[in-house]
């Protein structure tokens, strides 16, 4: 009996405030999806940055037959054994070093044939135009700039190439991204919290009667609230379930069907991503409905 | 049942006191009448009962609790003992007699069962027995307040608080009204009536107690309602 009559109000709640509640539960779908837009953006750099950091190394170009004479090239000859012992002793006597490997002109020319297999350049070039290289692999990536401060100047260095340069700007764009969205579902997410305050504050007027007599006979303040609660945990449900939805078919159609497919050099995020995306909208999602519920009804419905 | 200890309550941003050092018992199965002006402090008096408020200074006791230690989250165990009765009934306009009474049961957990067993008896009690789906509005005014006084004594409350019950009824339909607390007050309910109605008072020769700008100023066994 009890709990009919607290589902009864709920119903009643809702169908009352048919309209608010429909509003509510489309801000909490949309704000949603946009948070847990942001959560798979996030994911999504992260998982770029991860593998493309792990690959990040810097390459110092030794002097070849091809290079033009500089400060530390002769020009035409290739860097001497003492030079690149030098070299190589310098980098690997540098704590922030990790690993060094040397790339020959022959590695280096395989390399090259296999990036670009189908195009004519490859029938001018010939191993002796190929550049020696050391390939070094740093502790901490973010600290590459001392390592390139001192092989930088020693002769036999004719170049020294750091992916991040290249890398860098596209991640401050993805950063970006990621913040906006955030910020952006943030707002939404606000404006979904005010909204459900205001539709419970509707409620409690629509039923003060009901409040005021349940408040005089003994009725508990939890007894009294289940019915706001129920209703808000209700509207939030269903805008976390549209949301999910939403998430999900993003990430099948977008990206399983489509990024995957035709991008395959990125790796891209999968369906653990998207399902920890999900936890964080369902979470998000319950505490924006319960959170301003306990907050209005202690306001609206205090003894 | 109720004792005020030098209880004065001041309200927020007021300067005068609504109850000024009052210091009073009423025992239990007793049947007393508020009277006073308006505005000498009679609703005060009975919102401090119901823990509405707290009062400025002094202490209360309800029903064997102490209302200025009584945390919020207890105050529903203190409203169980006490019903409660107004001027304007606040019937619930959607539902019928019977509802409005089991709904007083339903919300503070009562069972099916009980509620079976109960609002019969209540509603005969209060003589409004085969009108248990009239809807308020189709009721007279006397038979709205016996359903707003079956929905006040139908969990068995020690204390039955009514604020002038009869202040909208004409006088035959007071004193039939009137009769019903009194055999409510008989079956051992304490009653606390705060009226206007002096034909009642006189005729009812009760205990009678007078505010007067928020003071006590008389507190008398078989009572009239004073010299006009």
């Amino acid at each position: 009996m009890r709990h009919r009559h607290i589902l009864s109000e709920t119903w009643s709640g809702l169908r009352r405030n048919l309209t608010m509640t429909l509003a509510v539960i489309v801000t909490m779908w949309v704000s949603l999806a946009l948070f847990g837009a942001g959560l798979l953006a996030y994911q999504q750099v992260d998982l770029m940055k991860g593998k493309w950091y792990d690959k990040v190394e810097i390459s110092v170009f030794l002097c070849g037959t091809v290079s033009a004479p500089s400060e530390t090239c002769e020009g035409g000859a290739d860097a001497t054994e003492a030079q690149k012992e030098v070299i190589l002793a310098t980098l690997e006597n540098n704590p922030e070093v990790e690993e060094v490997l040397f790339e020959s002109k022959e590695e280096a020319f395989a390399e090259f044939s296999k990036a670009y297999e189908d195009s004519p350049i490859l029938d001018t070039l010939t191993v002796d135009q190929m550049q020696e290289s050391y390939r070094v692999k740093l502790v901490d990536p973010e600290r590459y700039q001392s390592v390139v401060g001192q092989v930088a100047g020693l002769p036999g260095v004719q170049a020294i190439q750091d992916l991040r340069e290249y890398l860098d700007p596209l991640f401050s764009w993805m950063n970006l991204i990621q913040i906006g969205t955030i910020v952006a579902s943030a707002l939404l997410l606000g404006a979904a919290a005010l909204q459900i305050g205001n539709t419970i504050r509707l409620t409690a007027f629509a039923r003060r009667r009901e409040i005021g007599i349940m408040r005089l006979v003994g009725a508990s303040n939890f007894y009294i609230m289940l019915p706001f609660l129920f209703e808000a945990v209700i509207g939030a449900a269903i805008g976390v379930l549209l949301a999910c939805g939403t998430l999900a078919s993003g990430v099948y159609f977008i990206i399983i069907q489509k990024a995957k497919v035709s991008l395959k050099a990125f790796e891209w995020i999968g369906w653990s991503h998207a399902g920890l995306a999900m936890a964080g909208v369902a979470v998000v999602g319950l505490a924006l409905a319960i959170i301003p519920t306990l907050i209005t009804t202690r306001k609206y419905l205090r003894v | 049942m109720i004792t005020f200890e030098q209880v004065s309550k001041t309200y927020d941003g007021q300067q005068r006191a609504a109850l000024r050092d009052i210091d009073l018992e009423i025992a239990k199965g007793e049947f007393a009448f508020l009277v006073g002006a308006s505005g000498s402090g009679k609703s005060t008096f009975l919102r401090l009962i119901l823990r509405e408020y707290r009062p400025s200074r002094g202490r209360i006791f309800v029903a064997g609790r102490e209302l200025n230690k009584l945390p919020s989250w207890r105050v529903p165990s203190l409203r169980r003992e006490i019903g409660t009765v107004f001027q304007d009934f606040r019937l619930l306009p959607g539902k019928t007699v019977h509802e409005n009474v089991a709904f007083a049961m339903q919300v503070i957990g009562r069972s099916a069962k009980d509620i079976k067993t109960q609002i019969p008896q209540t509603l005969e009690l209060v003589g409004l027995e085969g009108k248990e789906k009239r809807l308020p509005e189709e009721l007279s005014g006397g038979e709205q307040q016996r359903v707003a006084i079956a929905r006040a004594v139908v969990n068995d409350p020690k204390l039955l608080i009514a604020d002038e019950p009869t202040g909208n009824l004409d006088p035959a339909t007071s004193v039939g009204i009137m009769k019903l607390l009194d055999r409510i007050n008989r079956n051992g309910t304490t009653v606390v009536m705060a009226t206007h109605d002096s034909t009642i008072v006189d005729q009812m020769r009760k205990r009678v107690m007078e505010l007067n700008k928020g003071r006590l100023i008389r507190d008398q066994s078989k009572g009239v309602y004073g010299y006009q």
